[in-house]
């Protein structure tokens, strides 16, 4: 269950005071299932991705209450915090992959900080590299592939985990129609196994093509719920 | 750029403790060997001493000294010979002082085994040979042991302030770091790593790069060590020759502490910092 109840947000900068900050959330509440489905839709800057970040625990609101997989995110102390993130897939706007790492490795880190035995992590990268059509390119650092492939690489990343929790912004941003609906064939398919998903995305193609309810946000404010 | 000079900084910081560690130990031997020599030693003065005693048909110096004999707190008394009066007023009156004729009192030497001031004593042989001084070295030997204990305190200090600047130093560098990696570190902890695990690997790389930049600087100090030791040998009665096993022994055992000194500062410091860092971070 994912739970806000009247949740403000805002950024405050290193020596600006609290109150000379605009609101980039303002007095948001919704309820979310387990094993829901979600559209996240709006226009750029309306506050899709702080209302992400907020799930994903990159934000705290400064008023209201948010209820994440069941715990309440005020309340958690930063290990349960670390803990509950791993339970969360999240899929960057701007992929966020680690130019260092080659694509096999950046796919396995959360299950390397999960600590699995590396038998495993081997099968299960394998399996989704090779699922997102990235098989062949293990070795490469994401800086050598295209904005696509970069998505994909992302993509493959915040499943690996079998997140009870997938947070996805814009995924199909840099995808062909083809690669998109394969995209949405493998989330549609893991909230069937009972992963929550939130998707953000301004393309009301892909939401007319995958039917479900919708959140829709504008200056921060919902104004649309079902 | 900041690894790279981490273990240059703390190699210099390790060269300064080394020398201070030292300079605690060698002051410390140094005051125990003056102290042992002069704390316990007795000095009589005898003036007149072939003039009769005031009791007996004795001379002052022979009623004096068999006072010294009777004394079970006295051992080794003995009359400074002609060459050692001479050696002792050779600075003053030159190398013949004795053939001077000049009423130089008679000198005993003797070993006094009362921490207590010889009050008790200085009254008995003044009773028998009035004007009689007998002096311990104690006023000499409590100087030295406030000078030892001032160069102490100074060594200790310079100590905190070459951890403190260690510290200082892999703080920096650590924020250097964190800043350089901070896309990667918000990744990582976006993605479910604890602080624990951020903390761990950046103290790991603190410990060994101020580990092996205080073995440098420890084994810098060592030549150095061995020369001042070499000066100071004559202090500590050492022959030059033998100027290895004037390096006392405690700082043989701090030496190869330094690196594990520094690799503790570095770890901690490290944990400190990154942690502190991480919780601006949601």
């Amino acid at each position: 269950m994912i739970r806000f109840v009247d949740v403000w947000l805002k950024y405050r900068h290193k020596g600006e005071m609290a109150a000379s900050s605009a609101d980039v959330i303002s007095g948001v509440s919704f309820d979310i299932p387990d094993g829901g489905f979600r559209w996240l839709t709006g226009a750029s800057g309306a506050g899709k991705t702080s209302l992400l970040k907020l799930m994903y625990l990159a934000e705290h609101p400064y008023r209201g209450r948010i209820d994440i997989l069941g715990v309440q995110a005020a309340r958690i102390s930063r290990r349960e915090a670390a803990m509950l993130r791993r339970r969360i897939g999240v899929v960057y706007q701007d992929f966020r992959l680690l130019p260092h790492l080659s694509v096999y490795d950046n796919v396995a880190l959360p299950m390397r900080l999960a600590r699995r035995p590396e038998k495993r992590i081997r099968a299960d990268v394998s399996e989704l590299l090779h699922w997102v059509g990235l098989a062949d390119k293990l070795e490469r650092r994401p800086y050598e592939l295209s904005g696509g492939e970069q998505q994909r690489i992302a993509i493959a990343r915040a499943v690996i985990g079998q997140p009870h929790l997938l947070l996805a912004d814009e995924p199909t941003g840099n995808l062909d129609d083809a690669q998109a609906d394969r995209l949405m064939l493998l989330i549609t398919a893991l909230n069937r196994l009972g992963t929550t998903v939130v998707v953000a995305t301004h393309n009301l193609t892909l939401v007319q093509n995958y039917p479900a309810p919708c959140l829709e946000i504008a200056g921060g404010r919902l104004v649309h719920d079902g | 750029m900041a690894d790279r000079l981490l273990p240059t900084l703390v190699g210099a910081m390790s060269f300064l403790a080394a020398l201070a560690i030292a300079g605690t130990l060698a002051a410390a031997s140094l005051a125990a060997h003056w102290q042992s020599d002069t704390g316990s030693a007795l000095t009589v003065q005898v003036t007149d001493p072939a003039e009769p005693a005031a009791a007996g048909n004795v001379t002052r110096l022979q009623a004096v000294l068999s006072i010294l004999k009777a004394s079970p707190n006295v051992v080794d008394s003995h009359q400074l010979s002609d060459d050692e009066m001479n050696r002792l007023l050779q600075p003053w009156l030159g190398a013949t002082a004795s053939q001077l004729n000049l009423p130089v009192p008679a000198v005993i030497a003797a070993q006094w085994r009362q921490p207590e001031p010889p009050d008790a004593l200085a009254a008995a042989l003044d009773a028998v040979a009035p004007g009689t001084l007998a002096e311990t070295g104690a006023d000499w030997a409590a100087r030295v042991a406030a000078l030892t204990s001032s160069i102490e305190a100074s060594a200790v200090s310079v100590l905190l302030i070459v951890a403190a600047v260690a510290g200082a130093v892999i703080s920096v560098a650590t924020r250097a770091g964190l800043a350089q990696r901070r896309e990667a570190i918000e990744i990582v902890h976006g993605l479910g790593a604890l602080d624990s695990d951020i903390a761990g690997s950046f103290a790991l790389r603190a410990t060994r790069l101020a580990a092996v930049g205080a073995a440098i600087g420890a084994l810098i100090a060592l030549p150095v060590l061995f020369w001042l030791a070499r000066l100071a040998a004559p202090f500590a009665g050492v022959l030059p020759q033998t100027v290895l096993p004037v390096l006392p022994a405690p700082l043989w055992a701090a030496l190869p502490a330094l690196p594990a000194a520094a690799a503790m500062i570095g770890w901690g410091t490290a944990q400190i910092t990154v942690r502190g860092w991480l919780r601006r971070l949601a």
